[in-house]
């Protein structure tokens, strides 16, 4: 029920997440964020078992902060991304996060960026990406409406659609959603999509 | 459904004269999902040596990663490249120390060996090679 999408624009990469915590039948908050931010210019959205979640996650951006303060510089994300993958990697055998991730992050040699990690630590590097049943109507969205260099408004107009084709035709639809946006700028929240209150 | 299966991939390797041809084709999915159509599972070892890896998406990155590491350790020791012949072993030698904990992948190996001869091998997810002595 959790949905979680990404793609990446014209200087900038946006993710989307639902924002409900759910136990069987009952949600038990739905302002839940699930997109972490990393440092200055990372974000990662994060969809699955949610101990494992919160707890792969700041695992993740405390060994980021590590990094920078041993080595002075950032990790670049697509050094970020393979940390990540050889994490859930070297976990898998043993005792696997059941975490699938969408990362994105602003580089300022290679620009923006964006990829998918699998819960079994497939790393790929996309355009556009999603997980959750959310993800066979927001992939098919992009698929339909995507393309290379949009604007920012072209790309929130596209999440939109993304978002209003998963409230109609999901059984059991998230109620509010959750944009966040990394650019040259950093990585900050960009709005929110609500149906609910809290 | 077969975790071999999961993330989809083929492979067809084939030699010819003082050449040898490797393929792979470009999707990744989850199940019947699509998620990309250029992902890669052809790696390059060294200029004389290719190795495919077919299977499980995860363990063909985690064997290619180990299998870069353990090839730039015998160049620096050996101060040449491996031969295809050698990098096969490795790779068997390799598969087989997880015998009860397997990676789900199969991989071709592809090469020019000593003359140029060319050499295509394939193995099981164990280690057991096909198409070579």
């Amino acid at each position: 029920m959790e949905c979680v999408f990404g793609m990446v624009g014209k200087g900038f990469a946006l993710v989307v997440a639902d924002s409900s915590a759910v136990n069987s039948i009952l949600v038990h908050k739905s302002n839940e964020d699930k997109i972490m931010v990393l440092d200055s210019h990372k974000l990662m959205g994060a969809s699955g078992e949610a101990g494992d979640r919160a707890q792969f996650t700041e695992y993740v951006q405390k060994n980021v902060s590590l990094y920078h303060y041993r080595n002075g510089i950032p990790l670049t994300t697509k050094a970020a991304a393979n940390f990540m993958r050889g994490e859930l990697a070297t976990a898998l055998r043993k005792n696997p996060y059941m975490v699938n991730i969408v990362l994105a992050g602003y580089d300022k040699e290679t620009g923006p960026s964006l990829y998918f990690i699998d819960y079994i630590a497939t790393l790929h590097k996309v355009d556009k990406a999603a997980f959750g049943y959310g993800s066979y109507f927001a992939l098919s969205m992009m698929d339909r409406h995507y393309h290379p260099d949009m604007t920012v408004d072209e790309a929130i107009k596209l999440a939109d659609q993304c978002i209003e084709e998963i409230r109609s035709r999901l059984v059991v639809a998230p109620q509010n959603f959750i944009i966040k946006i990394v650019d040259q700028d950093g990585a900050r929240e960009h709005s929110w999509r609500r149906t609910t209150k809290d | 459904m077969s975790i071999f299966e999961y993330n989809g991939s083929a492979l067809v390797a084939m030699v010819g004269k003082n050449c040898f041809a490797i393929l792979s084709d470009r999707r990744l999915g989850v199940q019947l999902q699509t998620i990309a159509t250029d992902f890669q599972c052809i790696f390059k070892i060294h200029d004389k040596l290719f190795l495919g890896l077919s299977g499980l998406g995860s363990d063909a990155q985690t064997l290619h990663q180990w299998l870069v590491f353990r090839h730039k350790l015998y160049q620096l020791r050996e101060e040449r490249d491996m031969r295809p012949e050698t990098f096969a072993s490795l790779v068997s030698a390799m598969l087989y120390e997880k015998r009860f904990g397997r990676y789900f992948c199969q991989p071709v190996i592809a090469g020019l060996g000593e003359d140029d001869k060319p050499f295509i091998c394939t193995m099981d997810s164990i280690g057991a090679k096909c198409g070579s002595v």
